[in-house]
């Protein structure tokens, strides 16, 4: 496939799973409010830094207020990582590559703009917006598994999808983490069990982490958004599906590697593969995260340079037989 | 339930739909009687489930400098534009004999020259045409085919009589909206096809696919892409669409680059060759080595590729000659010359400023005439003589005395109207009609229809989407000549169920 076209398919899943997180960490503190108190009530600043964008915020609002935020994150398109205007790249990407998409993909990417358009027309978000947005990413998700060949192009789309989740899932267990830290004291009271039940719900993890571990331990916690093998937004999982992508796009053996972003990628994942939640924990998590996503942007960086960058160096390559 | 029929007034124009007595013409009154046995809310309500259609599917074409995207859907009308067999029959013939005759006058006068020798068409006349490009002398491309896709401009005068307005040789777009407004069609108002043959159009894709393969380089399995200037081209939903029904990569300048003599794509594998580029720029902007050198939308060394054979580039380079509106006035005579057949569709009488005492005639009647730069498309720079000024006449004249060659007249036409959906009324718009053709080594092939392009605005007789104009399906009824496809052999086997424990 092109290189642009690969290229263009990668970061259009990449911004439409950002927008169902932006969406995800707004639905959950919404409700996470109405459940706790005044103090909690007013912390609406944590989500900003989730998205990375406390500067821009500061610069073009000031203070943190539900206001402010919530109108930052959602349609303000002088944010690059608000809802809106991850999805108006997504559909400019699609736009651009439309040919190679399935006829409903497209449909439903271009649905999704309209019905963001015609909220951001009706004035301030109300909570049902966040709703509609994870529900027509997961649409959009769904029918390109079902209508989509599972070749280069779905393997991008899925290479892209799933770091962006990885990158995600790290930012929230991130700042959460970081927010519930000076309640340590509170460990087993009902205000915990909430909060951290929160962390798990902005996963969509609730339900799974209790089938699996049944009590809310905050250990356990970090154990299933980070190291859980089998659930699809944990750290290790996107990892390990993204390399698998990676290598069916490449060709290569899952155990060799024949580009920078196969080798980086495959550190990554053996490196979620042999730690545990103790260790992470012990060393400090803040830092592991971090280091996670330097990690995941030399990835990104890799991937571009085997995939997207003009290779103006290559020879002429065996035309007939590709 | 309202009965629209008697509000219709088909106004001192040939109409579509009605007789000059009211009556439906024979044919359409199925049509005629369903649309108006309609109320003004059902019309409005169908019109606007048809437009929420295409703005769901992104059926849009770009407006320079309008907000939000820069993209807006193409003002689409529910009432078909319907034309029988017998009429068909008439455009489809005289298309495949036109489209042949212009092919061979392209080889000719960038070959042989023979039409310039026996002196059917003044060599100045050519040579003074921007459009003529000299680096195209001695070229033959592949299979002697020049125009593989032609989309020809058709209009019909008060009379019902069909004329050719123009000849789109270069890069005709539209087809896209056909094949889309056809979808939008079944789709919301399925029940107007019954009792009806329309005759499918969504071969195309197919065809044009068939007809890029045949003239390939000889080469196993060769590779076709579409070439766009990008995103920001008013048509660049026609090329995308176009590149994903025949499955091929739509590619920008910038995917493109020459090695070895050869044209090549970027892939994520590395370089592949590509053998036959449907281009979707203009010949200006293709080469900068070879064109024009600031154009950065070309791949730079793809004339010198498309010169050895290496590459097919369709429509071939050159065609523009054949489009200028003064040479336009010639095809007539070409049609006679090469084939010597008497034009089977007429062309409308055009006066070449440049020619003998035709400049003196135009300017002394003015008032009357379309004129019109030879070298526009969309409607631009053209003086309506009966509708303008004085001064604008004044001024108009100037510039016809100072460049001659660049202007030519015809008189006014009063085109052919359609019932269209106005405020949830029917009511007569001007409409005209772009059939698209096709040129391969097997022979020409006419799509059935065409574009309905229809001017909104009342009185109106400009139809250009940049300027107020819409479009509607355009239906050919299929008569012996069609045969019907059929479809039999249903499955015996019946489906398995979960089993119930007795």
């Amino acid at each position: 496939m092109l290189s642009r076209v690969a290229e263009s398919v990668y970061w259009l899943s990449r911004y439409i799973e950002r927008a169902e997180n932006v969406a995800r960490c707004i639905d959950v503190h919404l409700s996470l409010t109405l459940d706790l108190g005044q103090e909690w009530a007013d912390q609406w600043a944590p989500l900003v830094y989730t998205t990375g964008g406390h500067e821009l915020f500061e610069k073009l609002y000031g203070a943190p207020t539900r206001e402010n935020v919530l109108k930052f994150l959602t349609f303000d398109i002088d944010n690059p990582n608000s809802i809106m205007s991850c999805v108006m790249k997504a559909r400019q990407s699609a736009r651009t590559v439309r040919e190679s998409l399935s006829l409903a993909v497209w449909e439903e990417l271009n649905r999704f703009y309209l019905q963001m358009r015609e909220r951001k027309a009706l004035g301030d978000p109300e909570q049902a917006v966040y709703n509609e947005v994870k529900r027509a990413s997961q649409l959009l998700i769904g029918v390109g598994d079902t209508t989509q060949s599972h070749t280069e192009v779905w393997h991008f789309s899925r290479l892209g999808r799933l770091l962006e989740r990885a990158d995600q899932t790290s930012r929230i267990l991130d700042v959460k983490y970081f927010l519930l830290l000076p309640t340590l004291t509170d460990v087993g009271t009902s205000l915990d069990i909430t909060q951290w039940s929160a962390l798990l719900r902005s996963a969509s993890a609730l339900g799974m982490y209790r089938q699996e571990h049944h009590r809310i331990v905050p250990v356990r916690v970090v154990e299933f958004l980070v190291l859980d093998r089998d659930f699809p937004r944990s750290m290790r999982f996107c990892v390990s599906r993204a390399e698998n992508s990676l290598h069916r796009i490449t060709g290569t053996a899952a155990d060799v590697f024949s580009t920078r972003a196969e080798q980086e990628l495959g550190r990554v994942r053996a490196d979620l593969e042999f730690t545990s939640a103790d260790e992470i924990i012990r060393d400090g998590m803040h830092e592991f995260i971090d280091d996670f996503q330097t990690r995941l942007n030399r990835v990104g960086a890799a991937i571009s340079d085997s995939f997207f960058a003009a290779q103006d160096d290559l020879p002429a390559a065996q035309s007939q037989s590709q | 339930m309202s009965d629209n029929h008697s509000q219709y007034l088909p106004a001192g124009s040939f109409d579509e739909m009605y007789c000059g007595d009211g009556l439906p013409r024979p044919g359409v009154d199925s049509v005629a009687r369903r649309m108006h046995s309609m109320s003004g809310d059902d019309l409005a309500r169908r019109q606007a489930a048809a437009e929420a259609m295409l703005r769901t599917l992104g059926i849009t074409f770009a407006v320079y400098g309008h907000s939000d995207g820069h993209e807006k859907v193409w003002p689409f009308d529910i009432v078909p534009r319907i034309i029988s067999a017998a009429e068909w029959y008439k455009i489809d013939l005289g298309l495949k004999q036109r489209i042949t005759a212009l092919n061979m006058f392209l080889s000719d006068v960038y070959n042989e020259r023979r039409i310039l020798a026996d002196k059917v068409i003044p060599e100045d006349l050519l040579e003074s045409a921007v459009t003529y490009r000299p680096m195209c002398r001695g070229q033959r491309p592949p299979q002697g085919i020049w125009c593989h896709v032609t989309g020809t401009d058709l209009v019909r005068d008060r009379d019902g009589t069909f004329y050719v307005l123009e000849d789109n040789l270069r890069c005709p777009s539209g087809v896209s909206y056909v094949l889309e407004n056809r979808e939008v069609m079944k789709r919301t108002l399925p029940q107007l096809f019954d009792g009806l043959q329309v005759v499918s159009v969504d071969d195309y894709p197919e065809r044009l696919l068939d007809t890029l393969l045949s003239v390939a380089p000889p080469v196993p399995d060769p590779t076709v892409v579409v070439l766009t200037p990008g995103v920001f081209n008013s048509a660049y939903f026609e090329h995308s669409f176009l590149a994903q029904q025949m499955g091929v990569e739509l590619v920008e300048g910038s995917d493109l680059v020459i090695r070895d003599g050869f044209v090549h794509m970027r892939t994520t594998r590395g370089l592949r060759r590509v053998d036959v580029i449907y281009r979707r720029i203009d010949d200006d902007f293709l080469d900068p080595r070879c064109f024009r050198a600031d154009s950065m939308l070309g791949v730079p060394g793809l004339m010198e590729a498309y010169r050895a054979g290496r590459v097919t580039l369709a429509n071939a380079p050159g065609n523009g000659i054949a489009d200028d509106k003064a040479v336009y006035a010639y095809v007539p005579k070409f049609i006679k010359y090469y084939l010597n057949e008497d034009p089977i569709l007429p062309n409308v009488p055009t006066y070449v400023c440049s020619e003998g005492d035709s400049l003196q005639y135009v300017l002394d009647h003015l008032d009357e005439l379309v004129v019109k730069p030879v070298n526009e498309s969309g409607g631009y720079g053209i003086l309506m003589g009966p509708q303008s000024s004085k001064e604008e006449r004044a001024s108009f004249a100037a510039r016809i005395r100072e460049n001659p060659r660049n202007y030519i007249a015809q008189p006014m036409l009063n085109l052919s109207t359609s019932p269209t959906i106005i405020d949830g009324r029917l009511e007569p718009r001007h409409v005209d009609l772009r059939p698209f053709i096709l040129s391969s080594s097997q022979g020409v092939f006419v799509l059935p229809g065409g574009l309905t392009r229809v001017a909104l605005k009342s009185g109106s007789m400009i139809v250009n989407s940049s300027q107020g104009g819409g479009s509607k399906d355009t239906w050919v009824l299929a008569d012996d000549r069609f045969s019907r496809r059929r479809s039999n052999g249903f499955s015996r086997t019946s489906l398995p169920v979960e089993s119930v424990p007795c």
